[in-house]
């Protein structure tokens, strides 16, 4: 099962490639007396207690109407149709949408210049790489209670080092028009370093042929970047963008703990709407019915994605 | 590679200053963390900020452990996590080599489909059942819970590195008349060692960064560590000291993991372990 391109990350390969090529794939390992799959029964039991019967589970309480100490009652689908007209809900949506498109776009963008830095050898480049993803592994609590104190307004530091280059002091999580970039910026700070470790994966895997070829004819480092580099290591800038949408739709950790969505509902996101709807007014059915619908989302934006990635393979 | 001595100069400077604005953020967020945890009340709220601890003081760090259940929290975290991490590690290796050696791509999805789901969305039927059953407030609750991270994690990791352990070796064994569980116990698990390392690590970092589990299902004396701070930063208020000083406390294992085991991790994440992270 070794093919030339191994790209271990390559998520179609593995979710649906993979049952195909076994069919009519070499070695024919596929033994069925062999009942690889009782392997998999501890796992699988797992899976369906504390993964597939909360999502049916979800389902069937979305046509509920759900009080925490009273009953429950059947009410079809007016938990769907009330999140529809809930403005709120709406606002949420569009907000992180938004919220997503920066926490994309910015990431990937400094992730693949990050990659392209750290893909070559220079002293202690190992040390600054360790450097570099810590914020990504860092428990994003610790981190985000140090963003709140840096942060603030009066004594935060942020706000001192603006003023040392001459720029006026920022209301940061304190404004709502600054509210969503400053948790963007959060964002960006934790998240870069995982595109550039999908990237840098890829570039690993470069031929170096072409590049061979196009110094000889001339090309500057800008042209081998754009015309070489980027178009091969393209299906792996795809994954990294379409792992982020997926987390950025999903933002929760620096959010509540910073905002809890203010100032008013300004950073709001859907998750964060989620959690008020489930825990903290306990309707329990509504927020069923908005779990399927943010899934349905998530999952329609990946595909979207998935078939974006596909064609661009196509095109390589 | 070509060019003047001054133009390759400025080319160095230039790469130099690019590393130095790529982890400088990150390095200052963190230095900054460690600067407020090491220094006194009035030099965390002066203006100008104080930036070097002069002298430094470890007031903080015992503050930390005197006033909270610290040690308390720290325990429910390591229970919680250690625990899920080697149920996880129980159910999950069998699953990835089953799932390597037999193919099986639907299983596969089903576990992407778990890394694209909203953690809140376990929550609300988990927390239903907990409370149905009275465990809502109790670790095992938040253990199994947390499988819902692990599992996944590890299942994931161990397809890859299973695949990668050659079958042959256990035909032979197999024609030999060994059984499944043998080849598996005996030839494939010693060779994918390094898998089960890689895979242990990344599951314990995103188990113990976990906050939103420990939130919604966390009693008061149950809860993990991230959740422990940030209700003290919410319900007590406390000084800016103590708060970075716990910060720093509660993220230190998952950063000196991350600096000791750098290597494993980043074959982790890129062999696919980041699709559920």
């Amino acid at each position: 099962m070794s093919s030339t391109q191994p790209a271990p990350l390559d998520l179609p390969t593995i979710g649906q490639g993979a049952g195909r090529s076994t069919l009519a794939g070499p070695g024919k390992r596929y033994d069925f007396s062999r009942k690889y799959w009782l392997f998999a029964v501890p796992a699988v039991v797992t899976i369906l207690a504390v993964i597939v019967f909360p999502w049916l589970f979800t389902l069937y309480m979305s046509t509920q109407d759900w009080k925490i100490g009273g009953g429950a009652a059947f009410i079809g689908l007016s938990n769907y149709v009330i999140l529809f007209q809930d403005e709120r809900f709406l606002e949420a949506v569009g907000r992180t949408f938004w919220f997503t498109a920066l926490a994309v776009i910015i990431p990937v963008i400094l992730g693949v210049a990050a990659a392209v830095v750290f893909h070559r050898e220079f002293p202690l480049r190992g040390l600054l790489r360790t450097v570099f993803t810590m914020p990504m592994m860092a428990t994003p609590v610790a981190v985000a209670l140090v963003w709140t104190m840096m942060f603030h307004p009066q004594l935060g530091v942020l706000n001192y080092l603006l003023s040392l280059v001459g720029i006026p002091p920022q209301s940061w999580v304190y404004d709502p028009s600054t509210v969503i970039p400053t948790l963007v910026m959060i964002e960006v700070w934790q998240w870069t370093p995982l595109v550039m470790l999908i990237v840098l994966g890829g570039l690993a895997s470069l031929p170096k042929e072409p590049y061979e070829s196009a110094i000889i004819d001339g090309a500057n480092s800008w042209h081998l970047f754009r015309h070489i580099t980027l178009p091969l290591v393209w299906p792996y800038v795809m994954i990294a963008i379409m792992l982020r949408t997926i987390d950025a739709l999903k933002v929760f950790d620096n959010i509540f703990v910073i905002t809890q969505g203010g100032p008013g509902t300004a950073s709001e996101t859907i998750n964060i709407f989620l959690y008020l709807q489930a825990f903290q007014f306990y309707k329990l059915g509504y927020a069923s019915a908005l779990v399927v619908v943010f899934f349905i989302i998530i999952v329609l934006l990946s595909l979207l994605l998935l078939h974006a990635r596909q064609r661009s393979k196509w095109n390589a | 590679m070509r060019g003047r001595p001054l133009q390759r100069l400025a080319a160095k400077a230039g790469f130099g200053l690019s590393v130095l604005a790529l982890v400088s953020p990150a390095i200052l967020v963190f230095l900054w963390m460690l600067s407020l945890s090491l220094k006194n009340d009035a030099d965390n709220t002066a203006f100008p900020p104080v930036f070097i601890p002069d002298p430094p003081t470890l007031d903080n760090f015992r503050d930390v452990f005197a006033r909270n259940n610290f040690l308390l929290y720290l325990w429910n975290s390591i229970l919680v996590t250690g625990g899920a991490v080697l149920v996880g590690l129980i159910v999950g290796v069998p699953a990835g080599y089953g799932i390597a050696r037999a193919k099986s791509a639907k299983f596969a999805f089903l576990i992407l489909i778990a890394r694209i789901t909203p953690a809140l969305s376990y929550l609300i039927p988990l927390f239903l059942v907990f409370q149905l059953i009275g465990l809502n407030g109790t670790i095992t609750a938040l253990l199994v819970t947390h499988l819902v991270i692990t599992v996944p994690i590890i299942v994931w990791v161990m397809i890859g590195y299973f695949e990668n352990v050659p079958m042959e070796l256990e035909d032979a064994a197999l024609v030999d008349g060994a059984s499944p569980w043998q080849g598996f116990l005996h030839i494939a698990l010693p060779l994918a060692k390094p898998g089960i390392i890689v895979g242990a690590i990344l599951s314990f970092i995103f188990s113990w960064n976990n906050f939103i589990f420990s939130v919604v299902l966390g009693g008061k004396t149950t809860r993990t560590l991230p959740s422990a701070i940030y209700n003290v930063l919410t319900f007590e208020q406390i000084s800016w000291g103590p708060l970075a000083a716990a910060a720093l406390l509660v993220t230190l294992p998952v950063l000196l993991l991350t600096v000791v085991a750098q290597r494993q991790i980043v074959a982790g994440l890129s062999a696919g372990g980041l699709k559920d992270g």
